[in-house]
């Protein structure tokens, strides 16, 4: 079979993820770090289909955790998007570093 | 055998108790009628077994009570001549006497509580009657000991009546213990505390060798007897019947003349075995016996409230009975006890009437009764007639015998006092009834009025008993009654003498004719012979001070030790009660103090301790979700080079 190899594709995810840590940790905006989160777990699903393809005896495996993990992704970026939406009706804003009332 | 039904007899009483002791609030006066009603079925039911006894059957049942060790003891009835007599007596006399109480008692606030008593003191007399055994016997004996006190205590609003019931337990309560310890001795001797099995193992001591430890029967014999003087008011413990009598007048009549003071009487005819048997107890029996009889009709000479006049009386005439009985009198005892139980109840009843209908005790506040209250006035004299022994009542055939047995048996002495007695009996009898009925009234404040039907009735039924009830004793039935009882324990006989019988005649007669001159017809006469003898009349008022000996030997140093003893409780018990006390709130200072400044300083320093750490610690949480984020990576990156060796 003729395709990308392997350390190729990790190498892809791993820079994909890198690029959601980044900007998980440094965006401001709310729907950004939920963004960044959303290619964190992409990356991820990256690695299943690739590990599936390359290395399982049965591909659907892999597959299938995919599948889950864009199922819960969408339901987490819901339930995220509800409580921004929240937040901004209270404070008038989805700026992370204004809203810090949960501290000492 | 279908005479279980006796059993019957003193449960009816006890159940009324219950009743009128629980819902006594409630009967009000319909509380004498559930007491009269069993006193009355249980007199029916008693009745024909007594006929059935008196036609020679006898009855008897035991069950096992519990075992002591291997050794059953066995509750149960004997119905014998005696017991049969008794129950015959105690039913009658009892109902007459409770139907009386129904008027006498109308209109007292605890109405229903003094029939509760009542029928509880019947159903122990009751028990007591027809027990086959000492335990059951004593037991039944401790329960009337504890009704007396607390019906001559009934009126315990009055100091002299709650003294009086106090002086009566206490009293009765020494001779008690001496009947406690005289059966247990008895039960050591011969192992069995049953009349029957008693009468057969000394009616076989009389045979063959002597076998049985005579000297411990003995003293069985003698501390039975202890408890006879007790409860039979006999010297040297006779001081707590005459005040007695600040009971209610029924109570009197039912308790302290009929009935339980009979019962001492009747414990020296049910042990009559045992006294047969042992040496040297019967002469002491009769000693003491004719030392109340005489002694307490001397006092009843001079008394002024017509119910200590009838006390004394009760004494005396229990001292004729238990002369009888140390005389070996076994029939001539049991037979006065009867026809004496017949008329001093009627007395008593009949002085209750002139109380209940002059309000006044004292004989010489009377004078002139018999207009007012006739019917009372002449039951009374009935029972006088029999009580002085004037040939045919009950009193002289029953009296004769006792006469005939001291006579008899060769104790002139004993008779000569006796027939003296006899002779104060008659004189004092008809004082108190000249100067109660006759004469004119001394105080005008008096208005007496004829008591009610309810109480005159059961009077003629007592007076037509005194005048029947001795007759089966009498030559006209040939001695049946004396015969009866010989059935049970042999005791000798003595021919009727004439002589006796003449000599007994003649002294009630003197003595009524001597009352009646000194208090009818020449009345300086009485004061002129007070005079003459100042010792034995301050002897005789002053009831032979005994009542002051008792104070001075024995009740006032038992008093002294008393206040010593409380001394000692007060110093020494309860200081050290207290000064354990003051210890322990001393200690409790002390861990009060280690509490609060050592446990609570250790608490609050773990505290404030943690308090310090947090204020450093604390910082870390910022509230901003991208530190926290930042965090985990960091840790992250650390484990993993960790974990990768780098």
């Amino acid at each position: 079979m003729i395709g990308i190899p392997l350390s190729h594709i990790l190498i892809f995810s791993l820079i994909l993820f890198a690029i959601g840590v980044y900007g998980a940790l440094v965006r401001r905006n709310i729907i950004g770090i939920l963004i960044s989160i959303e290619l964190m777990l992409n990356a991820a699903n990256i690695n299943l289909i690739a590990f599936s393809k390359y290395t399982s005896l049965s591909p659907e495996t892999g597959q299938i955790f995919a599948l889950f993990v864009m199922a819960i992704a969408a339901t987490a970026a819901a339930v995220g998007l509800a409580i921004v939406l929240a937040l901004y009706r209270v404070r008038k804003t989805v700026q992370a570093d204004e809203v810090n009332l949960l501290k000492w | 055998m279908t005479s279980d039904q006796i059993i019957w007899v003193p449960l009816l009483p006890f159940i009324a108790f219950i009743v009128n002791i629980l819902a006594g609030r409630w009967l009000k006066n319909r509380a004498a009628l559930c007491s009269i009603a069993t006193s009355s079925i249980a007199c029916v039911i008693a009745l024909p077994v007594c006929w059935k006894v008196f036609n020679g059957a006898h009855f008897a049942h035991q069950g096992t009570w519990l075992m002591l060790g291997t050794v059953p003891l066995k509750f149960g009835y004997l119905m014998d001549p005696l017991s049969a007599t008794l129950l015959f007596m105690v039913t009658i006399v009892g109902t007459l006497i409770q139907i009386y109480a129904a008027g006498y008692m109308h209109g007292d606030p605890r109405y229903s509580r003094f029939f509760a008593y009542v029928s509880l003191f019947m159903s122990a007399m009751l028990t007591l009657v027809i027990s086959d055994n000492y335990l059951l016997f004593f037991m039944s004996w401790e329960i009337m000991g504890l009704c007396s006190y607390l019906l001559i205590g009934f009126y315990f609003e009055k100091a002299s009546a709650a003294n009086a019931s106090l002086k009566a337990f206490l009293t009765t309560r020494i001779g008690d213990i001496g009947f406690l310890l005289g059966f247990l001795t008895l039960f050591t001797a011969i192992g069995t505390l049953n009349f029957a099995q008693m009468n057969t193992i000394m009616a076989g001591a009389h045979g063959g060798p002597d076998a049985l430890n005579t000297g411990l029967l003995a003293l069985a014999a003698l501390l039975i007897f202890c408890g006879t003087i007790g409860k039979s008011a006999q010297f040297p413990l006779h001081v707590w019947l005459p005040d007695a009598m600040e009971g209610p007048t029924p109570v009197s009549a039912l308790i302290h003349a009929a009935t339980m003071v009979a019962a001492g009487v009747f414990l020296v005819a049910r042990s009559f075995s045992l006294f047969m048997v042992v040496p040297n107890i019967l002469p002491i029996v009769t000693a003491i016996g004719t030392i109340t009889a005489f002694m307490a009709a001397f006092i009843a000479l001079t008394q002024n409230d017509i119910k200590r006049v009838l006390a004394y009386s009760t004494i005396s005439q229990l001292g004729y009975m238990v002369t009888a009985m140390g005389l070996s009198g076994l029939g001539a005892g049991t037979f006065h006890l009867i026809t004496h139980a017949f008329f001093k109840a009627l007395l008593f009843l009949g002085a209750g009437s002139v109380i209940h209908g002059a309000h006044v005790q004292d004989i010489r506040e009377m004078g002139g009764l018999f207009k007012k209250m006739p019917q009372t006035a002449i039951t009374f004299i009935i029972a006088s007639l029999a009580l002085s022994g004037v040939p045919p009542l009950s009193g002289f055939w029953s009296k004769d015998e006792i006469l005939l047995a001291a006579f008899g048996s060769g104790n002139f002495l004993v008779f000569g006092i006796l027939l003296l007695t006899a002779f104060m009996t008659a004189f004092y009898m008809f004082r108190l009834i000249f100067m109660t009925f006759f004469g004119t009234a001394r105080n005008h404040d008096v208005h007496a009025h004829e008591s009610p039907s309810l109480m005159t009735v059961p009077l003629w039924c007592l007076a037509v008993g005194s005048v029947v009830i001795g007759i089966p004793g009498s030559p006209f039935m040939h001695h049946w009654f004396q015969k009866f009882m010989a059935h049970m324990v042999h005791y000798p006989e003595y021919e009727p003498s004439a002589f006796v019988m003449t000599c007994s005649v003649v002294v009630a007669a003197f003595g009524i004719g001597l009352a009646g001159v000194m208090y009818l017809g020449q009345k300086h006469w009485a004061a002129a012979v007070a005079r003459t003898f100042p010792s034995f009349y301050r002897l005789s008022f002053n009831k032979f001070y005994f009542d002051e000996l008792y104070s001075a030997y024995l009740i006032k140093p038992f008093n002294a030790l008393g206040r010593k003893l409380f001394g000692f409780d007060e110093k020494v018990i309860d200081g050290a009660v207290n000064g354990t006390g003051q210890n322990t709130l001393f200690l409790s200072g002390l861990k009060n103090w280690i509490d609060k400044y050592i446990v609570d300083g250790a608490v609050n320093f773990m505290g404030t301790a943690v308090y310090f750490l947090n204020s450093f610690t604390k910082r870390v949480q910022t509230g901003f979700v991208q530190n926290y984020l930042l965090i985990v990576f960091f840790v992250l990156i650390v484990f993993l080079a960790f974990e990768l060796k780098f």
